[in-house]
């Protein structure tokens, strides 16, 4: 699951792009009970890499799904181009 | 509804300023084969789709080609900032660059504006999911044309993910079309 070894920007691209990837193929393969275990197991992973992430860099997520805010960090640079 | 994560999907590099490759990748950010019409067509087609499979496929898709456009503007972004007027001159980028400045505008490799006359919405299914099949190997050749246009190694990394992103859609958009068409022939009455 969480790997202290990568930084914590990759961790959350790593496991996201999974979970795209899970996501599209279960559209298509719903019934497919062994991908839904594994996109499960990955979404619980992948909140914990935002979580780790959003406490050394801010929120990711606009509009409120990343949670309350102690200060308006949304707004600040970098922003994804300019990393 | 629409959220937006602020990351890429996967991360960008290059190892110098080029504009002449800068245009190129252009294609991809506003012409024909790239991912401004294909974010565009999936997510305008995904209304009229047939089953929830066919309207999950479609938006999910769309959605994600709309953070491939993000990575194509970066790309163009890393190969154009801090350009002199000299080396943008020296490159293909002073036509861009006469109207657009520094600007990142939705045109193709050639400076023309991005038009929703590359795509279509017919409502028809079998339709609809053959042009979307045709659109993702089109821009599975484009990638191929952009990768072997530069020697430069940390940026064709992102356009083989991105390349193979083109390859899995198709492969996506295949089932679909697969599932739409049996789903439609047990509609039918006779």
């Amino acid at each position: 699951m969480a790997n202290k070894n990568v930084n914590p920007l990759q961790e959350v691209q790593e496991l996201g792009f999974a979970l795209v990837e899970l996501n599209l193929y279960l559209d298509t393969h719903p019934e497919d009970a062994n991908a839904l275990a594994v996109f499960n197991d990955l979404t619980t992973c992948y909140a914990t890499a935002r979580s780790n992430y959003e406490a050394q860099y801010g929120p990711l997520i606009n509009f409120g799904t990343s949670g309350p805010a102690s200060s308006w960090a949304w707004i600040q640079e970098p922003w994804p181009w300019q990393v | 509804m629409w959220l937006y994560e602020k990351r890429l999907e996967y991360p960008v590099k290059v190892s110098k300023l080029d504009p002449q490759m800068a245009m190129y990748l252009y294609t991809q950010f506003g012409g024909p084969n790239g991912e401004l019409g294909a974010a565009v067509r999936y997510l305008s087609q995904r209304y009229t789709m047939p089953t929830g499979r066919g309207k999950g496929v479609l938006t999910d898709i769309g959605t994600e080609e709309l953070a491939h456009w993000e990575m194509i503007a970066t790309m163009i972004f890393k190969l154009t900032q801090g350009a002199t007027i000299a080396q943008i001159k020296a490159s293909g980028y002073g036509g861009h660059y006469a109207i657009w400045d520094s600007g990142i505008f939705p045109s193709d490799s050639n400076g023309v504006p991005f038009t929703t006359a590359y795509i279509n919405t017919t409502g028809d299914p079998v339709a609809d999911l053959h042009e979307d099949m045709a659109a993702e190997q089109k821009a599975r050749v484009t990638y191929e044309n952009l990768i072997k246009l530069t020697d430069d190694v940390d940026l064709q990394d992102g356009l083989k993910f991105l390349r193979q992103r083109e390859v899995v859609h198709f492969q996506r958009f295949g089932e679909t079309l697969n599932y739409v068409q049996g789903y439609m022939d047990s509609k039918k009455v006779f």
